[in-house]
């Protein structure tokens, strides 16, 4: 991305990791992604009773040209997916993708041929969040969690070390359906 | 048979149907008295077992059940309440038109409080024209067309259905249905009468495949315009995946065992 | 390869750039643009002139939802309008083909998400029409429906306003807005338990009583509520802007209502005091007290002051619904008395969250084998209901909301059709817009109202 990306790792490298976290959680900007319902509780978080506007979110911009977060709110159709990737790849880096609502994490009650079942089939995800439609505080959950991942976000190598990592444990683990013994 | 149940004069012993019509009598504005009293019901299909069981592994013998889905037909007059002068104001109507009333009009069949005129699709635009224009009919508003799929209902597969509101007539409404079948599916539009059905013809092209002639640009509406099928048919599966649990997997809704 | 058919086709400026096709690998390379963009750009440029075809979404702020709108622009003058839609299609009608009668109230609450309560209703009533129970819901049932209806309508107008508000540039009527509904969607929290979409009307009646505490807290709202709105009403009534912006914009006079066969506040913002609260009445509503407001401007104007009148008008059924609520005697039913058709359980919360209340549990377990019996085939199988179609609509608060129910005589619908007013109304947008300039048809637009999950269903 940026000079940030070529640093060598050591203790410069955790500074500017550290400063640049604290840099972009601080300001994000949410591209206006609502969809259905779960729009209406993303414009209720931007209201004075939920207020977003206290971590510097509340300029929603329009333009994905000049977002940083993708907040996927709503039933995602199999019209609607070519033009949510499309946004999707207007946004410049740093992007994260949060998909709100069950409808845009795993399609939902809508098992249907006209929903895409997960909007993570599109675009990658950072944050799921669930709910139907979630409350405006769980949707401010899930933003501080995204806050909190972006503070601890890893550059440079550390990142691509950190990314082989979750791979390798992906691959490793057990698909969900042969999961046995675990109930709750 | 029949005779012997709806005339009320006879003197047979009691038997299990004549709880049915005291029913009949006591919710006769509301319901058919049971599926299939009506003189003529129509059959939509048949119901195969219960609990979804079929015969083969099925213990219960349930599997073994057919009986036939009736539709109510066509009632016999007096319609009761406004329908009888609609009937009639509209049967005056259509004189000296393009169609008559018995040529355009199938059966009527009054139901739950509502009245459904089927109407032979070559005169349909006729007949809505007489809806709108005369000044005892005066329907306004058409609220849209909606499409009914009946894959076994053989030569009348496919159902328009048109409900219409008169405000000037102290909101009445009627119901036109249509029928077409699957292997001709067209039905004029009625666009040039009331423009305001045409997304509800696009909606139902798009959904059930009816053509509607006549109609300035049927194109799809709701699905992706290169989208093949028509989704809302009985023929197209609903299409959901199977959903993985954790230790299992449930199928989609349309694959579950059911109840008939 | 890709490379292959790249070259012979025109250059797409969105298809992927060839350094990324040849990155890809033995992946495939999808382009995606939209339907018939193209062939617009084509006939527009072969008109040499003037002549501007812009696309508006489906992702845009000022297009309440997933509305796609390609404007043919002549300078700033709109020549031609086309709505596109269909971006929030989610096959609900289909869905509630396979699923219980009682289930059904799920998906349809979630078509025009800012009226959850109408379409629970509507459908509700169109399965007792099929049921022939109409006239065996318990009159508390009734007048709780029409509280909830009347609060979802006031909920929807502020919403329609806010959001108005904004895309016009007045973020301030949005936040005043929203706070006026929050105070709404708490009341509608504490009966039903969710803000929106609640599965709260069922198929003979509610699916549980108010809780204590209701009928203080919905008369401590009502005068919050009153002076929110007084103030919504000075920042908009006599706003030189507002009226600057709406007045004489996304004109629709009842010549052309009648044609598109409008509802709603727009037809009555033409002078029609059209209301199927007051000519059809359902639920009980002939019993209420209450004016249709109308205005004869046909203007989006006409619509903003149509709408904040039917928002007082709504807080005058909602006080005399909780003055009869609250004189009703206690451990009135609100269900229908057929126990193989009413919801059986009433929802507690628990030490592990809310489920079934340990009383109903304690009653089908150890008092009643006939509950237990009901209880479970509810549950699991469902009511059936007898074949035959069935049609009711009611006032929603963007128009006529009609349900189209058939039942072939099973546990299921055999197919429900929702006619939703705003599917019907925005069929108007080409007539509001044309010949105007384009910051215009975002009003016109807004005045109307469009939900786009109801539109697309």
């Amino acid at each position: 991305m940026g000079i940030e990306e070529k640093l060598p790792s050591g203790f410069l490298l955790s500074t500017i990791e550290g400063l640049a976290g604290y840099m972009r959680k601080s300001s994000m900007w949410p591209a206006t992604f609502g969809l259905a319902c779960c729009a209406i509780e993303m414009m209720a978080v931007g209201t004075p009773d939920y207020d977003i506007a206290r971590f510097g979110m509340e300029r929603f911009s329009a333009t994905p040209r000049q977002a940083d977060l993708m907040i996927v709110a709503g039933r995602v159709s199999q019209k609607m997916a070519p033009v949510v990737r499309q946004v999707y790849d207007q946004m410049p880096n740093p992007k994260w993708v949060i998909s709100m609502g069950v409808c845009a994490s795993s399609g939902g009650m809508f098992n249907n041929y006209a929903i895409v079942q997960g909007v993570d089939h599109i675009i990658p995800v950072d944050i799921y969040l669930p709910g139907c439609p979630p409350r405006p505080e769980m949707l401010l959950n899930a933003i501080l969690t995204l806050h909190d991942e972006i503070q601890k976000m890893p550059l440079g190598v550390n990142r691509e070390k950190a990314a082989r990592a979750a791979e390798l444990a992906a691959l490793n683990a057990t698909p969900t359906h042969a999961m046995k013994g675990l109930l709750a | 048979m029949s005779d012997a149940k709806n005339d009320p004069g006879s003197t047979r012993a009691k038997g299990p149907g004549d709880d049915r019509e005291e029913l009949a009598q006591e919710y006769a504005d509301n319901l058919p008295a049971a599926p299939g009293t009506t003189p003529d019901p129509v059959v939509i299909g048949e119901r195969r077992g219960m609990f979804g069981a079929s015969s083969g592994q099925d213990t219960t013998g349930y599997g073994g059940l057919r009986s036939e889905i009736l539709l109510p037909g066509a009632s016999p007059r007096p319609y009761g309440g406004y329908f009888d002068q609609l009937a009639d104001s509209l049967e005056r109507a259509l004189v000296g038109g393009q169609a008559s009333w018995s040529e355009a009009v199938e059966w009527v069949t009054v139901d739950r409080g509502e009245m459904t005129i089927h109407v032979r699709r070559e005169h349909l635009v006729p007949v809505v024209r007489v809806l709108r224009d005369d000044p005892e009919l005066r329907f306004e508003i058409c609220t849209g067309v909606s499409g009914v799929h009946y894959p076994h209902e053989t030569g009348r597969e496919l159902h328009a259905v048109y409900h219409f509101l008169s405000i000037t007539n102290g909101s009445k409404r009627v119901r036109v249905e249509v029928t077409c079948p699957d292997d001709d599916p067209h039905i004029p539009s009625i666009v040039s009468v009331y423009p305001a059905n045409d997304w509800h013809e696009r909606e139902t092209w798009d959904m059930f495949g009816i053509q509607f002639d006549g109609h300035p640009a049927l194109t799809r509406i709701l699905m992706p315009d290169d989208w093949p099928g028509h989704p809302q048919r009985k023929d197209y599966p609903l299409g959901g995946i199977p959903v993985e649990y954790k230790g299992a997997s449930i199928p989609p809704p349309d694959q579950r065992r059911s109840y008939n | 390869m890709s490379t292959a058919s790249q070259t012979t086709r025109t250059s797409d400026p969105y298809a992927t750039s060839g350094a990324d096709v040849d990155s890809a690998g033995d992946a495939r390379v999808f382009n995606a643009s939209g339907g018939d963009w193209d062939d617009v750009v084509e006939e527009a440029s072969a008109l040499h002139e003037e002549r501007i075809v812009v696309n508006m979404g489906p992702q845009h702020p000022s297009t309440h939802g997933v509305l796609r709108l390609i404007l043919e622009l002549d300078g700033e003058t709109v020549t031609e309008t086309r709505a596109g839609i269909g971006y929030l299609h989610t096959g609900i009608e289909k869905n509630m083909e396979f699923r219980n009668w009682t289930q059904g109230v799920t998906f349809c609450t979630r078509m025009d998400y800012l009226t959850p309560m109408m379409q629970e209703t509507v459908y509700c009533l169109a399965v007792e029409k099929l049921l022939g129970i109409t006239d065996r819901i318990p009159q508390r049932a009734s007048t709780i429906r029409v509280l909830m209806m009347e609060l979802t309508r006031i909920s929807s107008h502020l919403v329609a306003l806010g959001t108005g508000g904004m895309e016009m540039g007045a973020t301030t009527v949005m936040t005043v807005g929203f706070r006026e509904r929050e105070r709404i969607l708490s009341i509608i929290e504490m009966i039903t338990g969710l803000r929106m979409n609640n599965a709260y009307i069922r198929p003979g009646g509610v699916a549980q009583d108010l809780p204590r505490g209701v009928y203080d807290k919905i008369r401590d709202t009502m005068p919050a509520l009153r002076r929110g709105l007084g103030e919504l009403e000075a920042l908009l009534n006599e706003n030189p802007l507002v009226k600057g912006r709406m007045e004489k914009v996304g004109y629709l006079d009842l010549t052309g209502c009648m044609a598109l066969g409008i509802t709603g506040p727009v037809l009555r913002s033409a002078g029609l005091p059209h209301d199927l609260r007051k000519s059809a009445p359902y639920c009980g509503y002939e019993t209420y007290d209450f004016d249709v407001p109308t205005r004869t401007s046909c203007d989006a104007y006409g619509r903003l002051r149509v709408r904040i009148d039917e928002m007082y008008q709504s807080m005058r059924i909602i006080e005399q619904a909780t003055d009869r609520l609250q004189a009703d005697e206690p451990g009135a039913p609100v269900m229908v008395e057929d126990k193989k058709i009413a919801w059986p359980a009433q929802l507690a919360i628990g030490s592990d969250g809310m489920g079934n209340s340990l009383d109903h549990i304690r009653t089908i377990m150890g008092e009643s084998m006939e509950a237990l019996i009901h209880h479970f085939k509810l549950v699991t199988e469902g009511f059936r209901v007898p074949a035959g179609q069935a049609y009711v609509a009611v006032e929603s608060a963007k128009g006529e909301l009609g349900c189209h129910v058939v039942s072939d005589g099973g546990t299921r619908p055999y197919r429900a059709h929702f006619r939703d007013p705003s599917f019907n109304n925005l069929q108007a947008a080409a007539a509001m817009c044309e010949g105007g300039q384009i910051a215009d048809v975002i009003v016109a637009v807004a005045s109307i109202d469009p939900v786009m999950g109801g539109v697309d269903r």
